[in-house]
């Protein structure tokens, strides 16, 4: 794609985005909300995997760090800016502190150690009933209104709520896509490419990789304290390690190795559950399915396939170009 | 004291499924460096053949856990040849995330074909029994469940040690190219196996189910569980995995009866503190 037809394509993607709430029913509002979240989660977790070389199998930890931090201040202290912030912001710490310790090692031993730590999680939201409140998870978190300064907004409906998570994922997205474009983000592929080479000129390896690590966290983190205002109760299967499949698929499904892949495939995952349900309840059958030709045929993802495609110059062009190497 | 004793010899038998599914696990991690997700899978696919062999057709309960094998070994073959080897060459990342597929395609498949829990067959009237230890009657088939564990564990390290096969694996393992070099047919090797490692899965959930009920979330419980062992005794340690198999095993038998509510937590935490301390495992000679 020409980059002014990419920008186009952004600006329509955009309006449908924000006109959605107007022209779709409650649950496609619902239902969109599910693919925002899941779509940070992927598009950090993709830092640290697509861009850094770095598969963490511990993403729902901190998914759940927010979720649940955001729930107990919300239950607390009625108000979506402290709540989201709040857990977000826990979430960012236990990254930096577990990623300390789990960037000391790479390939399978970092899998296996974010593996151990999500599950930590997991089990601490399970059992440390006085704060967690166990496997009956928080109930009854209210979808708090959101206070700027003297302004105040009630959040009553899904769609006013939307509203906020749509403004939220876009500017973390946003912020992460600046962040891959910059310098440091050029580094961190380095890193991924080549440890030594990196090393050789002189970049901080160990850093950077925590630096990817944390940023994944806050992403997940952020999506997570989205959430309990939304369902109104936060349960222990979100920290389970099989939810931190999750941003995991959907980064393979659209693509690890483009920064829009992840997105396309939290859209993806979450629609094609939604309608494949509604046939059969062995989704994921057909999931794991998809999974196995994805990872021996398509490791580029649902964006490899499609991309060559768009950015296939018009006819007219390329007999010009053909034209133009064939003159002197 | 006795109390202790008894329940140290609880968790012994228990640890024998813990050591059956991560001796499969790690054999095939120290020889083909694959992680293998779905080998919990394979421990509950083992489980369900098992139980329709067994406890709806009616076999002898030794023909059916031998059937349970060989099916599930045919289907490790399957997994390594057709899915596996195309991988080898690239991020090892990508053959943890295939072997993911098939854990929700196994997972889900076996829903599909058996359907939700089933109530849990009469042990074999062979095995039917106990035996009065520490003045307790302790079941006959724990006693069992620990001498297949023995019996299987002096046979790995018989077949290792003591045979041809046994060698060009270790060969394979030690250098791929040069044991290719020397006319192993590494191939084979891996395939072997993977096999075997999936035999062993088998092994284990056949043998759980004249005494706990085989269902659908199993093979993801049991991974982790295998993962923990594993890691703690260093992957692809084959003397590591029986001695982290013991110590998890007792470990939660004692955990779940003097600290329930953290039981889980501390033994990843131990997991974790091993991966960063000394990640060759705690048995790495």
């Amino acid at each position: 794609m020409s980059p002014r037809a990419r920008r186009w394509a952004l600006g329509a993607l955009l309006v449908l985005l924000v006109s959605l709430p107007v022209w779709a029913s409650r649950y496609v509002v619902y239902l969109t909300i599910h693919i925002l979240l899941l779509a940070l989660n992927a598009a950090g977790f993709n830092l640290l995997f697509g861009y850094t070389g770095l598969l963490s199998f511990g993403q729902a930890g901190f998914y759940a760090v927010g979720a649940y931090t955001c729930a107990r201040i919300l239950l607390a202290w009625p108000s979506l800016l402290p709540g989201v912030l709040g857990g977000t912001v826990a979430a960012t710490l236990s990254a930096v502190l577990l990623g300390y310790l789990s960037v000391r090692h790479t390939r399978i031993y970092f899998s296996m150690l974010t593996l151990a730590f999500g599950m930590m999680i997991f089990s601490l939201a399970w059992k440390w009933r006085a704060v967690t409140g166990g496997d009956d998870g928080l109930v009854g978190v209210p979808r708090a209104p959101l206070e700027l300064w003297a302004l105040t907004v009630p959040l009553p409906t899904v769609e006013r709520y939307y509203v906020v998570v749509l403004v939220a994922v876009v500017a973390a997205v946003a912020l992460l896509h600046r962040l891959v474009r910059s310098p440091l983000g050029l580094a961190l592929q380095a890193v991924r490419d080549s440890e030594v080479r990196a090393e050789h000129v002189g970049l901080p390896v160990r850093r950077l990789r925590l630096l990817s690590f944390a940023v994944a966290g806050t992403c997940a983190g952020l999506a997570g304290s989205l959430l309990p205002a939304l369902e109104n109760t936060v349960t222990p299967p979100i920290a389970h390690w099989t939810a931190s499949a999750e941003p995991v698929l959907a980064a393979l499904l659209g693509g690890t190795q483009r920064f829009g892949g992840p997105l396309v495939g939290a859209f993806l995952l979450v629609v094609s559950k939604d309608v494949i349900v509604r046939f059969t309840v062995h989704w994921s059958l057909v999931l794991g399915a998809v999974v196995i030709a994805l990872v021996l045929g398509f490791r580029g993802g649902v964006v490899s396939v499609v991309e060559p495609w768009l950015a296939r110059p018009r006819p007219a062009r390329r007999a010009v170009a053909r034209a133009g190497e064939q003159a002197p | 004291m006795e109390v202790l004793a008894y329940q140290g010899l609880i968790g012994l038998s228990s640890a024998m499924y813990l050591w059956l599914i991560s001796a499969g696990l790690t054999i095939i991690f120290g020889v083909l460096g694959v992680l293998n997700f779905a080998h919990g899978s394979l421990f509950m696919l083992g489980g369900y053949l098992a139980y329709t062999l067994y406890g709806l057709v009616g076999l002898p309960f030794s023909v059916s856990v031998l059937g349970s094998m060989a099916a599930v070994a045919l289907l490790g073959a399957a997994m390594e040849r057709g899915f596996l080897r195309p991988l080898y060459g690239l991020d090892p990342s990508y053959q943890l995330l295939l072997t993911f597929g098939f854990v929700l395609l196994l997972d889900d498949a076996v829903k599909l074909v058996w359907g939700g829990v089933f109530r849990i067959p009469p042990i074999p009237r062979w095995l039917d029994g106990a035996v009065v230890v520490f003045g307790r009657p302790f079941p006959l088939y724990n006693v069992f469940l620990i001498a297949v564990g023995l019996v299987v564990g002096l046979g790995l390290w018989g077949l290792f040690d003591r045979t041809w096969w046994g060698r060009s694996v270790r060969a394979t393992a030690a250098d791929r190219e040069m044991a290719a070099a020397l006319g192993i047919p590494t191939p084979r090797v891996f395939s072997s196996v993977f096999m075997l490692g999936s035999a062993l899965a088998a092994l284990g959930g056949a043998l759980g189910t004249p005494v706990r009920p085989v269902a659908p979330g199993i093979g993801a419980a049991m991974i982790v569980q295998a993962f923990i062992i594993t890691v703690i005794g260093g992957l692809g340690n084959l003397r590591g995995a029986f001695a982290g198999s013991l110590l998890v095993g007792v470990l939660s038998s004692y955990g779940t009866l003097w600290f329930p509510e953290f039981e889980l937590f501390f033994v990843f935490a131990i997991m974790a503190v091993v991966l960063l301390v000394r990640p060759q495992g705690l048995f790495a000679s």
